[in-house]
């Protein structure tokens, strides 16, 4: 993990996962500090039919607020947000939420490439995107904007994953800054945080 | 897809050349949705410069239909989200049963899939005899294809199971027939349906409903234009009458929400005061 300082203080944390990426998830959660500097929001892909109840699930797994992004909505520092199922969920240049019902992106709705990149727009070098365990090219292009817009990408390690697909699709895309094993990836947000703490300070 | 060869200046560009020239007014959109739209048409439709997209956009109005109709999002299916359908079921269509007469208005109706859902259930609750469906939509391709009643064969299935999980008892294949891949809805159904281009950023009321049914529009607009339009369903309906939103659309923090009540977790109001 990086012994450096950060290049930029951390706006956001954007966090994807596909096939195999919910246990992950969890034990990310299960690491997070209390108070974390920025806002952190995990797409995943699932069945529409499998609503609120994810963010209940991972609600149970953190002190930190969970909470399903809603439309319009200000992202606010130390709130874990989901995206809804079934819609793409944007960020506005305002730094509030939008949602779009258009086509599928890589056959999902929400896609992660959706957010990554709109992130990447309002955010830039600000901008940290994690893309997990996924059987699906979807959040490769996201975190090569990322990457291009001087933000920091990091992927689970594809040895480590359930489904190694979707970070080998990232990592031969484009640059990864980090690659993470399953337990640091919950502490590589810790240390995110911290250090954008000194940023402030 | 590439990313962003079309930036915000760009696009301020694009929207004013198209409402100086044809009248559309996209400026209230919500930005980040637009923005993507654009980009995935420009890459789509092969153009190698922003000044021949412009230009093209500026002087083919034969093209300006294909902009409209791809920038703004016409993805719908029939009976989404079934179990608010079961709710306009059980809940809204048995008052409505009591108005002599029943006007229905689907703003932003796409090519009309849940038009034709609301058909099947005002003809399966004895309703259809006595209502008028208005279908609007700002786009005239769409409406036209929402008129023919055509839709793929291969979504059927879906469909058939969304009918069923909204209470729908019937045989659903009942309501239309199949030829090669795609199918033809019952001719009765489309009957009582009212299809006119209306643009809810710039045209107004046009009559008094019982039931509004935007859904999955609002979700394009920025605040301040989706409080006109608030504004504009409250003038359209009756006392009493009902407005139904997306499932992630609320009524909840606009001015006119203190004049009507949620009256289902589902995503319907109805007018109070």
């Amino acid at each position: 993990m990086a012994e450096n300082r950060l290049s930029s203080k951390v706006s956001i944390v954007v966090i994807g996962g596909s096939a195999g990426s919910l246990d992950i998830i969890l034990n990310m959660l299960d690491r997070l500090e209390a108070t974390i500097s920025f806002p952190i929001v995990i797409v995943v892909h699932r069945k529409a039919s499998f609503d609120s109840s994810l963010t209940d699930l991972l609600a149970l797994r953190t002190l930190l607020a969970v909470k399903e992004a809603e439309e319009k909505e200000k992202l606010s520092a130390g709130v874990v947000y989901v995206a809804p199922a079934d819609y793409h969920l944007l960020i506005e240049k305002d730094g509030t939420f939008s949602l779009d019902y258009s086509e599928r992106l890589h056959y999902s709705r929400p896609a992660i490439d959706a957010t990554f990149e709109t992130a990447a727009e309002v955010y830039g070098p600000g901008t940290v995107g994690i893309l997990l365990s996924g059987a699906n090219a979807d959040g490769a292009n996201g975190l090569k904007v990322i990457h291009e817009v001087g933000g920091l990408t990091a992927i689970q390690d594809p040895e480590m994953a359930e489904v190694a697909y979707m970070p080998r699709q990232a990592l031969a895309k484009t640059t990864i800054d980090y690659i993470l094993h399953n337990e640091e990836v919950g502490l590589f947000i810790n240390m995110l945080s911290q250090e954008s703490r000194f940023y402030s300070a | 897809m590439e990313y962003n060869v079309i930036q915000d200046n760009d696009i301020e560009i694009l929207l004013n050349d198209l409402y100086e020239i044809y009248g559309y007014d996209f400026t209230d959109y919500s930005k980040a949705s637009l923005k993507r739209r654009i980009n995935r048409l420009f890459t789509l439709d092969r153009f190698l410069s922003f000044a021949e997209f412009r230009y093209r956009l500026k002087f083919d109005p034969s093209y300006l239909k294909r902009f409209v109709e791809q920038i703004t999002v016409t993805v719908t299916e029939m009976f989404r989200d079934p179990l608010f359908y079961k709710a306009l079921r059980e809940e809204v269509l048995p008052v409505l049963g009591t108005y002599p007469f029943i006007r229905i208005w689907h703003a932003g109706c796409s090519t009309g899939e849940e038009v034709y859902s609301m058909a099947i259930l005002l003809q399966e609750a004895n309703l259809f005899h006595k209502s008028l469906l208005y279908a609007t939509d700002i786009n005239p391709e769409v409406l036209e294809r929402a008129r023919k009643g055509i839709f793929p064969l291969s979504h059927m299935k879906h469909y058939s199971e969304n009918y069923i999980l909204a209470g729908g008892k019937k045989d659903f294949s009942s309501y239309y027939t199949a030829s090669y891949d795609k199918v033809i809805f019952e001719e009765s159904l489309s009957k009582k349906m009212i299809f006119s281009t209306h643009n809810l950023v710039s045209d107004r009321s046009f009559n008094e409903f019982q039931l509004i049914l935007c859904r999955n529009v609002l979700i394009y607009f920025d605040k301040d234009l989706q409080a006109r339009v608030f504004d504009l369903f409250e003038e359209s309906l009756e006392n009493l009458g009902y407005l139904a939103l997306g499932s992630k659309e609320t009524l909840r923090f606009s001015t006119i929400s203190s004049r009507f009540k949620q009256i289902n977790k589902e995503k319907i109001w109805r007018k109070i005061a």
